[in-house]
């Protein structure tokens, strides 16, 4: 798994893609680091709500929650997290959080 | 006496009814298993019957014809599972008892929850009648562009919307029509192939076979007007013919009886499928929320594992074995080729051989002729051997032995394997 080094020195495991691999290297300045990288500059509160749920959904599923999952349970609107997170929102979402990327059997 | 209820008399909870009875007479343990009707569906075979492969007699039988004969079969829909009383209503007002319960209904393909895709003209393949409906489109079918959408995972054999673009190239090539045809495949994933293993290894079979992807899709209703799906970033797709996979969510009854996620599924332990709710409660098959793949493999494999937790489980001890998500499938690739996946919830699906007995070696990840004829063979396998919980030549726990071992892998290597299989203390 490789290592990377990020802004200001700080060490992270990540996967090829760049997706942090260990859930407790997270922090919210890592965030900010991390959401940088996926072209939004600031992170407003809307935005921690969203990433704080992914967070706490994890451990207990395993899985990143879907767009659809943090709708419903997170009670996001979708278009909303379309807003926060332009273009593709699963994906940014997940990575900003430091969470694997959504993803099929292949 | 115990009573033991299975709600569901599809593939997990006919296996597991069938290696139940034969663990312990009917003096001891009492076993009813509830399902709506006496239709037991093949369902891997939803996938051939578009293209004309099968009819409709071979992919269905009586369920009753499955279940040994003192098992009992109820048939009639499930209000609810009190868990306090241990109790399952049903709708016509029966009502009963279990000490220990399995929900093995699974989940069911919902075109109702995306605005329009319940309209005919929108196809599916994931009911018998979504599929008989789908072949007559695709003998009306005179060329234009062909989407196929995936809503949202998780869906119940999540490869099957991949195999069926792949199966409709094979189907137009053959008939010489494929220059009349623009393939588009549609999904929420960020790629066709998202796992890095396949996605290197089988990232050519789009352009190969020209066809269109367009990723990142989070559909947010179709347009039957203008004949488009719409995403909510308002992206639109046109279409001639659409077959949109549509949502997949566990029964109605599990949302009533207050046990469900959003998606209606019952949250588990991913190792020993006992419920969150109750340790009476067992999911089997692809109602619960293990993270793998919802398939016939793992249903296979899982109940395994729930049978050898069994004794354990009625003495009061805890549960020692542990399932490894391990799922197998075959995927059909068109033009009568296959492939075959290997994977569980720590390793990718790997490339090398299956080293399956008698049958000879599978190549895994890379496509081949036996592989094909392997998936149509399973058929008879499935109504043979597998529902009436005859061992099958494939192990429960996922072997490293034959595959190229890349990446991330965490999987059992072979000596780790026969470790678990032998008594504490053996010494190997």
């Amino acid at each position: 798994m490789p290592r990377t080094r990020i802004e200001g020195g700080r060490v992270i495991d990540v996967n090829d893609e760049g997706f942090l691999t260990e859930y407790e290297q997270w922090d919210e300045d890592l965030a900010r680091t991390l959401a940088g990288y996926a072209g939004i500059d600031e992170l407003t509160d809307e935005h921690w709500k969203v990433l704080h749920f992914l967070r706490g959904d994890f451990p207990e599923r395993k899985e990143t929650a879907t767009l659809r999952r943090a709708s419903v349970v997170g009670g996001f609107p979708m278009k909303e997290l379309f807003r926060l997170f332009p273009g593709k929102p699963a994906k940014k979402m997940s990575y900003i959080a430091g969470l694997p990327k959504p993803k099929g059997c292949v | 006496m115990r009573r033991l209820l299975i709600l569901g008399g599809g593939t997990a909870g006919t296996m597991v009814a069938n290696k139940l009875r034969a663990a312990h007479p009917a003096s001891e343990l009492s076993i009813t298993v509830v399902d709506r009707d006496n239709e037991h569906h093949y369902q891997p075979g939803y996938l051939f019957l578009p293209f004309g492969t099968y009819d409709t007699g071979k992919i269905t039988k009586p369920r009753r014809k499955y279940l040994p004969n003192d098992v009992d079969l109820v048939l009639g829909e499930i209000d609810r599972i009190n868990v306090g009383d241990k109790t399952v209503a049903l709708l016509d007002g029966r009502t009963l008892s279990w000490d220990t319960l399995i929900v093995a209904t699974g989940v069911e393909p919902r075109p109702d929850l995306t605005p329009g895709a319940d309209s005919e003209d929108v196809h599916h393949f994931y009911d018998l009648p979504g599929a008989v409906a789908l072949r007559e489109a695709i003998r009306e079918f005179r060329g234009g562009r062909l989407v196929v959408h995936l809503t949202d995972l998780p869906i119940k054999c999540p490869v099957a919307p991949l195999e069926f673009i792949f199966l409709a190239d094979g189907f137009f090539r053959e008939r010489g029509s494929r220059h009349k045809v623009e393939l588009v495949y549609v999904t929420p994933l960020d790629a066709a192939f998202t796992k890095p293993v396949a996605s290197r290894e089988l990232g050519s079979m789009f352009t190969d076979r020209e066809i269109a992807l367009e990723a990142d899709f989070a559909v947010e209703r179709v347009d039957t007007e203008s004949k488009e799906l719409v995403s909510y970033d308002d992206r639109r797709v046109p279409y001639d013919l659409l077959v949109s996979i549509p949502l997949n969510l566990g029964a109605e009854y599990v949302a009533r009886s207050g046990l469900g996620d959003e998606l209606n599924l019952v949250p588990c332990d991913k190792h020993t499928m006992q419920a969150d709710a109750h340790s009476d409660i067992f999911m089997l098959g692809d109602g619960g929320t293990l993270p793998t793949s919802k398939a016939g493999s793992v249903a296979h494999f899982s109940v395994d594992i729930f049978m050898e937790n069994w004794p354990h489980y009625l003495t009061g001890e805890p549960l020692p074995h542990s399932f490894d998500g391990h799922a197998n499938c075959f995927i059909e690739t068109g033009l009568g080729k296959g492939m075959l996946l290997d994977f569980n919830y720590g390793t990718e699906p790997y490339t090398g051989k299956f080293p399956l007995p008698v049958v000879g070696p599978m190549t895994l990840l890379g496509e081949s002729r036996a592989n094909h004829l392997a998936k149509l063979a399973f058929r008879w396998v499935y109504w043979e051997f597998l529902l009436k919980g005859r061992p099958l030549p494939f192990t429960t726990d996922m072997m490293l032995l034959g595959k190229r071992v890349e990446g991330d892998a965490s999987g059992l290597t072979v000596t780790d394997w026969a470790r678990r299989k032998l008594p504490v203390g053996t010494k190997n």
